[in-house]
């Protein structure tokens, strides 16, 4: 009982882990793009306020197809977005490892517990619209 | 200030936010909300978009650790998470139904009353023994965890799952119509209610955190609301925040971490029912 549920711990937590560290790998780098492409956000004592990038009327892509769009060109808010996306999908990712987990690991209880949150973070996503 | 202050500032305020919000099972929305509106005056859409953002950074970077050193309970949070997803889904169709001041002050007042259910049991919070609850025993919700404080293995059972499950769902309603306070109400639930040890209810909380925010985080992107030169610095920063406040978890005492949660609690308490009083 106590082996099973170790194994499951640790399945978990690898995926985390892998999440967490691609996430912020391509966070930064699409940081540093943006700050290469645009010299104006550079400078400490520069004219350019952040204010013009967090106002309602910046544009950064908030569709899949202005995300393709933006990360085709190689814009650094496009692979910034993404790996946002990609810290979003984690936790998701992680419930449905805990599926397969607890089903291989012969816990029909759990993994039908785990499978209807599932379900159920999917079908938000749909939801949504996106 | 220039894009790049503004990116260097907002990651070193969003590690402080990781490490307080790991270590207490709490998002670090409480601390990146205010900052983003009150400091750097960002429009409140955009602040709770960064907010969400944080939430999944500090549970998957704090998680991570936690899981392993199996400091979280894995199947009660798997098992609670039922209620929280199922919570989030509804509150998403709510939001037009229900006055929002009106939920600030009642959630405001729940929080309230939390924090000094919290505190009370401050003397009293040794582990359960034995436990009647059916659907605990049915899912062998109990555990155990190596208290690195205490030095020892400390076996605990699980009781009020019923109750549990409901705060659970309030926990999931709460945080997807006011986008704030899921944490606040889980680590309650757990500590109070089920009476799970303090640094468990916490560890665990964390874990579900992150998918009660997933949930919710398709419509804030659609919406428009992950501005990227927010979300780049506030994600790393909690990140690096968040793993190394699950490091400093382990070593505290159990009273230490129920008393720093307290003491949040009441602030988020007051920030609601300031926002229903006097919006």
């Amino acid at each position: 009982m106590a082996e099973k549920v170790r194994r499951v711990e640790l399945a978990i937590s690898l995926v985390l882990r892998i999440g967490v560290v691609v996430s912020v790998a391509v966070i930064a780098a699409g940081l540093g793009l943006m700050f290469a492409h645009h010299g104006a956000y550079l400078p400490i004592r520069g004219h350019f306020s952040y204010k013009e990038l967090t106002s309602k009327a910046t544009p950064f892509p908030h569709s899949f197809a202005s995300l393709g769009h933006s990360i085709a060109q190689g814009d650094g808010r496009g692979i910034v977005v993404l790996g946002v996306l990609i810290l979003i999908l984690t936790p998701i990712l992680r419930v449905a490892v805990g599926v397969v987990s607890f089903l291989y690991e012969k816990d029909p209880p759990m993994a039908i517990v785990t499978l209807y949150v599932l379900i159920v973070l999917v079908g938000s996503f749909f939801l949504a619209g996106v | 200030m220039t894009p790049l202050d503004f990116v260097v500032s907002l990651a070193l305020i969003s590690v402080a936010a990781g490490v307080l919000g790991s270590l207490i099972g709490l998002g670090g929305g409480v601390v990146i909300v205010p900052v983003l509106t009150l400091l750097y005056h960002v429009d409140i859409r955009l602040a709770i978009g960064a907010s969400i953002v944080s939430v999944i950074a500090t549970s998957s970077g704090a998680a991570a650790a936690y899981v392993r050193e199996r400091m979280t309970n894995l199947r009660a949070g798997m098992f609670l998470e039922i209620a929280t997803t199922t919570g989030a889904v509804s509150g998403a169709y709510l939001t037009t139904l229900l006055p929002t001041r009106f939920l600030f002050v009642f959630f405001g007042l729940v929080l309230g009353y939390s924090s000094f259910a919290t505190f009370r049991r401050r003397h009293a919070d040794a582990p359960l023994t034995v436990s009647n609850d059916r659907i605990a025993n049915y899912f062998n919700l109990h555990g155990s965890y190596y208290d690195p404080a205490e030095e020892r293995e400390i076996a605990y059972k699980v009781v009020g799952t019923k109750p549990g499950l409901a705060l659970m769902y309030a926990a999931g309603l709460v945080s997807a119509l006011l986008g704030i306070g899921s944490g606040a109400l889980k680590v309650p639930a757990m500590d109070s209610a089920m009476h799970l040890p303090m640094k468990v209810s916490s560890a665990t909380s964390n874990f579900m955190i992150g998918v009660t925010a997933a949930a919710s985080a398709g419509v804030y992107f659609i919406r428009g609301q992950i501005d990227p030169i927010i979300a780049a610095p506030v994600a790393a920063g909690v990140l690096l925040g968040a793993t190394f406040g699950a490091r400093v978890l382990g070593r505290v005492t159990s009273k230490t971490v129920r008393l720093v949660f307290v003491v949040v609690l009441v602030v988020i308490s007051l920030e609601m029912l300031q926002k229903g009083i006097f919006p």
